[in-house]
């Protein structure tokens, strides 16, 4: 497989070559060349916001399409709680759960479930002392990849258990082996997906060699024959495991709340995330024990692949909460051991570093630094690089040149002019 | 040897530009690949005496020389000076003014933290005159 996976690609058809995309992305992943968008792929971590902001639609997801579940015996399907978030009127989550059924899964299992587990065996492990303070939790997989990238420093505190998506993956795995027998093989598992990272996630973990999870269908995706075969349903069935705390997942401060008392702080979007990581990196956060971070605006409900405004689907996930248990899912011996990651997080020193070899990135960063000087520090994209420092980085690293600037372009056919003239 | 060589001024007016000079130097090292627990320490030690310099001495400059193994930074003002630096020395001991205070600064953190996260560290001050501070952290090979 390739050494970086990607669920963010580019139609190229639809790319027109302008800068929206390259001045969001909060990695400085994206150069404009030959009038269309590439992703570097060592600094994408596939947050989606260039998806979210291209005029055109010409970034979209990799996700799966409904009939691949027939590619297996047994459907199930493991909804993330930001679903239960994109209906008007929706009083009770088995309605989702039983239209989901409707639409071929054999089993339904909300990853709320997981999300609970998950929490339990944080605050646990946290009561036992086993985790470097602050602890960040490892629930966004943008944010993972972000602090693998970019802060070497911080990989130590990242919270090393799974996420709730494969938690939930592996247990609902385990129920129907239990249940019927069947082979492992024959299961496939689907997460509905507000979140493009998570079908990253998927086809290349940061923590765990295999995924238990099949593939992943867009919620934006599965909505209209989700709400279809919602409106027809003759009978509801008592699907729902979860309570208010797993739900709550599915917006920012959700999995703080879950905490029940820590000294957390939770931030969203990812260039507050950015902010914390930097703060946290210099120890600037001090009086803070879990620090909660999603990638996207509002958590998981801004997810890119979600239908709704977040801060809707935040107050209707909120409506929906206040008649929900606390929390049905508890931890049994040999959960917690099961749910730790089976790697340790690793920093990717290539992302952003100039040269393998300090001396000759010192000689690197001194051109760069010259560079930087004869350019007119506009950062005004128009050269494909976002900022006039990534045009010198890229210079210096041979992938452009200085007339890639329009500005020292037009400034060069100015001079040429002038001297033609005098001639 | 090598080096790379990098000037900032800080204003001695505004706290949020405070952080400016290590944030950017923390961004350069990451770029030449370094020592990751140095370019830790370097970024924790510059933000304390850039923020002692907004605080006390209504800014200055910082010179910082990035070599292979080692990172030197000078942070030079023309504040009062500091009286007693031993005592100034002494964690929890501050002449940080009330408002600044609430601002969660001025706990008399300070200078021991500086000290803490370098590996040499030298003051040179005259009164009325300003303070030079000169820092050294080393790249520890684990």
């Amino acid at each position: 497989m390739n050494k970086y996976f990607h669920s963010v690609e580019l139609n190229a058809d639809l790319c027109c070559g302008c800068t929206n995309c390259l001045k969001r992305c909060p990695t400085e992943a994206i150069r404009i060349r030959g009038g269309k968008a590439h992703i570097l792929s060592e600094r994408c971590i596939d947050c989606g916001e260039c998806i979210r902001i291209c005029p055109h639609h010409a970034k979209h997801a990799r996700s799966n399409q409904l009939e691949e579940i027939n590619n297996y015996k047994i459907k199930i399907a493991i909804p993330a709680p930001a679903l239960f978030g994109q209906f008007n009127n929706l009083n009770d989550i088995d309605i989702v759960l039983t239209g989901l059924r409707a639409l071929g899964f054999d089993v339904v299992y909300e990853v709320s479930r997981g999300a609970e587990l998950v929490s339990e065996a944080t605050r646990r492990m946290i009561a036992e002392g086993k985790l470097n303070k602050p602890i960040i939790s490892s629930a966004c997989p943008a944010v993972v990849r972000l602090i693998k990238i970019r802060f070497p420093e911080l990989c130590g505190n990242v919270m090393p258990l799974l996420a709730p998506m494969e938690v939930a993956a592996r247990m609902a795995r385990r129920e129907v082996i239990d249940m019927t027998g069947v082979d492992d093989s024959e299961i496939g598992v689907f997460f509905i997906t507000p979140c493009p990272a998570k079908v990253t996630e998927i086809n290349a973990p940061n923590s765990t060699e295999k995924s238990a999870v099949s593939g992943a269908i867009a919620i934006s995706q599965i909505y209209p024959a989700l709400t279809s075969k919602m409106d027809k349903l003759k009978v509801i069935e008592p699907i729902a495991k979860s309570g208010l705390l797993g739900v709550g997942w599915a917006t920012s401060g959700g999995e703080s709340a879950a905490m029940l008392g820590e000294k957390y702080l939770a931030a969203d979007g990812i260039e507050n995330v950015i902010r914390v990581l930097e703060e946290l990196e210099d120890d600037h956060i001090r009086d803070v024990d879990f620090i909660e971070l999603n990638a996207c605006s509002g958590g998981c409900v801004g997810g890119v692949l979600a239908i709704e405004n977040p801060y809707v689907a935040q107050a209707r996930i909120q409506n929906l909460r206040k008649y929900m248990p606390v929390s049905l899912n508890h931890l049994k011996d040999g959960d917690v051991e099961r749910m730790m990651w089976e790697n340790e997080l690793e920093f990717n020193a290539e992302s952003f570093r100039l040269s393998e070899d300090i001396i000759e990135a010192m000689d690197m960063m001194e051109k760069m630094e010259e560079i930087c000087k004869t350019l007119p520090g506009l950062d005004c994209g128009s050269c494909g690089a976002p900022t006039c420092r990534a045009l010198a980085e890229d210079i210096v690293k041979g992938n452009a040149k200085e007339t890639d600037c329009i500005h020292k372009l037009k400034a060069k056919i100015q001079s040429v002019y002038d001297q033609l003239g005098t001639l | 040897m090598s080096n790379i060589h990098l000037h900032y001024d800080v204003s001695g007016e505004d706290f949020t530009r405070a952080g400016e000079a290590s944030g950017s130097v923390k961004k350069r090292l990451k770029a030449l690949g370094y020592n990751s627990d140095a370019i830790r320490r370097v970024a924790i030690a510059m933000y304390e005496a850039e923020i002692n310099m907004v605080i006390h001495a209504d800014g200055g400059f910082v010179d910082v020389n990035i070599y292979p193994d080692h990172v030197d930074v000078l942070l030079s003002d023309h504040g009062p000076g500091i009286p007693d630096v031993e005592k100034a020395m002494q964690a929890g001991f501050s002449t940080a003014p009330d408002n600044v205070r609430n601002l969660g600064f001025g706990a008399g953190m300070g200078l021991p933290n500086i000290k803490k996260y370098t590996d040499d560290m030298r003051i040179e001050t005259v009164i009325g005159k300003g303070t030079d501070l000169y820092l050294t952290v080393k790249v520890n090979e684990a």
